[in-house]
């Protein structure tokens, strides 16, 4: 049979059942629609993480105390981590790839200025801080290249911390407390909004050293270091290690490249995507429930036709040929309004929500119809085969 | 023009009906040649169907051979029979047979599109056809639209547009009143002037006498062949 028959023929089978047909490729196509939509929120939430966390530019590796590897034998004695000082980042500097380092103290703290309070978190960082982030103030100056180990007491506002505290009086060179300490304002941060629901700019910003006297630790949290961009990151990590062993006796720290960080995150989010794609292909699964249904009936409908057919000398493949096709044909044209309704539906969404992001891959779209088609296929296997295998003079004598 | 088309020797069908064993075909011998016209009669259950079916390469029989223009058919695979069905046979069937959503002219183009025959070749095939047989300006209507006779008109048209060595019509008068039957049968008498050979299973012995050769069946074996007298 030619090809273009063939089509026709099929088609015209579907066209004749107008309504069940059309029900049951609609099933089919909420099922596409499903896991268009839903991997189309998941994929958008996806990048729109992704692109949260790489906005900071990339070429950051990060150091933090202690280990992930287990030792042999638990002598507390020598297990003791020594902890991250602010000399580890000074010595870090030198190593010719690393365009800045910032050492990181975090922690919570009351802030009084212009007779308010707020309670906010406080970051102590280095000077070059902006230059890893590239985050820098909106007025005034970043904390200045101080001597690290007792930097002035100088505090530079997030934009939020400024507009709680100052309002609209220009906070430049004002005194402000932190946990009871005064601090001079010299500068205000741009804002930058909320990141995974972090406000960047509800913190203040002082030197790292103050951050460790104020929250009485003895060491740093982490070390955040920028490299050249196009630098061999495994050679600067190399650097990073044979410095710190200098200096630590042993390798108790951990050295954790953005990449990989984003490597990870990107497998979570892959998983999550491909869960709730798994949940629309629930309705898919039943969409292909209504096709295998359809398809038996009709094969039972059509059992003198294809005795028929046998009698006009078609072999039994073509028998099995022309129930595959019509199948396939239905869920793929269900498939296909799926993918309209889906993508639609993912744009809809897009438009009446912007907080919800959403974004379809074309890689999706041709993945569901050809799962729309394998499902045809599989759907249509058992009653196709049922029909091939019809005796030829039962099937004529059944009216 | 008397060679021998179909051979039958020794052929035997049996089903299993139950507990019974029926012999469907009883070590059935029978030679056509080409351009004959057979009527087959015999009380049902006496195998006539089945022997139209061995012939129509439907139904393969348990034992014997049958030869048709002297191939052993019966060790073909399906797929070669169907070929064969396709190229050599036509099935004329008591119900008509059509295909109940397509028009006159779409039923009488089926085989050809089962074939994979042009579309341009198809069309004038079966102009041709509905023009011979005065069904021009049916062509269009289903099958629930047209009479009887013209379905079974129309099947004719259809079993024969592929131009077969040997019609077999089981019952081909039996949905119709007397009128349109007479017409049927002449119709497939026409055909078999032009040399195609009719084979017609019937329970009407005046429709059996009309055949040159006239088969009598009775549980599974050829019991009687009368030659008649061909009719003008």
């Amino acid at each position: 049979m030619l090809l273009k028959d063939f089509i026709k023929l099929t088609l015209f089978s579907l066209i004749s059942h107008r309504m069940r047909s059309i029900l049951t490729a609609v099933g089919i196509a909420i099922g596409i629609a499903a896991v268009v939509l839903l991997t189309s929120i998941g994929e958008g939430l996806h990048q729109y993480v992704m692109g949260e966390f790489s906005q900071f530019g990339s070429n950051i590796i990060s150091v933090q105390p202690g280990t992930t590897q287990t030792h042999g034998g638990n002598v507390a004695a020598l297990s003791t981590t020594r902890p991250l000082a602010l000399e580890d980042g000074e010595a870090l500097k030198k190593i010719p790839q690393i365009v800045a380092v910032n050492s990181v103290v975090q922690g919570n703290a009351e802030v009084e200025g212009n007779a308010r309070q707020r309670r906010t978190t406080i970051y102590g960082v280095g000077p070059q801080s902006p230059i890893v982030f590239e985050f820098y103030p909106a007025i005034g100056k970043f904390l200045p290249d101080d001597n690290t180990a007792s930097p002035r007491p100088y505090a530079v506002l997030g934009s939020k911390v400024r507009d709680e505290l100052f309002g609209d009086i220009n906070p430049l060179g004002k005194l402000i407390r932190i946990g009871g300490n005064r601090f001079r304002v010299i500068g205000v941060m741009e804002s930058k909004g909320q990141i995974l629901g972090i406000d960047l700019d509800d913190s203040v910003n002082i030197p790292t050293a103050r951050a460790m006297e104020l929250f009485n630790r003895n060491g740093l949290m982490e070390i955040q270091v920028k490299y050249t961009p196009g630098a061999n990151v495994d050679e600067v990590i190399a650097s990073m290690k044979r410095v710190l062993i200098a200096k630590h006796g042993r390798e108790d720290f951990t050295i954790v490249t953005q990449d990989q960080m984003l490597e990870v995150l990107n497998s979570i989010l892959n998983v999550l995507t491909f869960a709730v794609g798994a949940l629309g292909g629930i309705s898919l699964f039943v969409g292909g429930i209504g096709v295998l249904t359809i398809m038996s009936i009709a094969v039972n409908e059509r059992v003198s036709e294809i005795g028929l057919f046998r009698a006009l000398g078609a072999p039994k493949n073509q028998i099995l040929l022309i129930f595959l096709g019509e199948a396939v044909l239905l869920s793929a044209l269900g498939g296909m309004f799926g993918l309209l309704l889906g993508v639609g539906g993912a744009q809809l969404l897009g438009f009446a929500i912007p907080a919800l992001p959403v974004y379809t891959p074309w890689s999706f779209v041709f993945f569901a119809e050809a799962t729309a088609i394998l499902i045809g296929l599989l759907a249509g296997v058992l009653p196709a085969r049922r029909a091939a295998n019809l005796d030829p003079i039962d099937a004529l004598r059944t009216e | 023009m008397n060679e021998t088309q179909i051979q039958l020797d020794n052929i035997t069908r049996t089903y299993q009906v139950g507990e019974e064993k029926v012999h469907a075909l009883d070590n059935v011998n029978l030679r056509i040649e080409a351009g004959d016209y057979l009527s087959i009669m015999g009380p049902s259950g006496s195998g006539k169907s089945t022997l139209l079916n061995v012939i129509g390469l439907l139904d393969r029989p348990d034992t014997g051979n049958y030869f048709l223009n002297d191939t052993a058919v019966t060790s073909l695979t399906e797929e070669q029979q169907a070929k064969i069905r396709q190229q050599t046979i036509g099935f004329i069937f008591q119900s008509f047979h059509l295909v109940p959503r397509l028009t006159a002219a779409e039923n009488i183009e089926l085989p050809m599109l089962l074939a994979g025959i042009a579309p341009t070749e198809r069309k004038q095939r079966v102009e041709k056809v509905l023009h011979n047989t005065g069904l021009s300006d049916r062509a269009n209507h289903r099958p629930d639209q047209l009479s009887g006779g013209q379905r079974q008109r129309v099947a004719i048209a259809r079993a024969t547009i592929m131009q077969p060595q040997i019609l077999l019509a089981d019952e081909p008068t039996g949905n119709l009143d007397r009128k349109s039957g007479e017409e049927i049968i002449e119709v497939l008498e026409t055909l078999n002037t032009q040399g195609i050979s009719l084979l017609i299973v019937t329970h009407d012995p005046e429709l059996g006498r009309r055949a040159s050769r006239e088969i009598k069946m009775i549980d599974g074996k050829i019991q009687s062949e009368l030659h008649n007298k061909q009719s003008p």
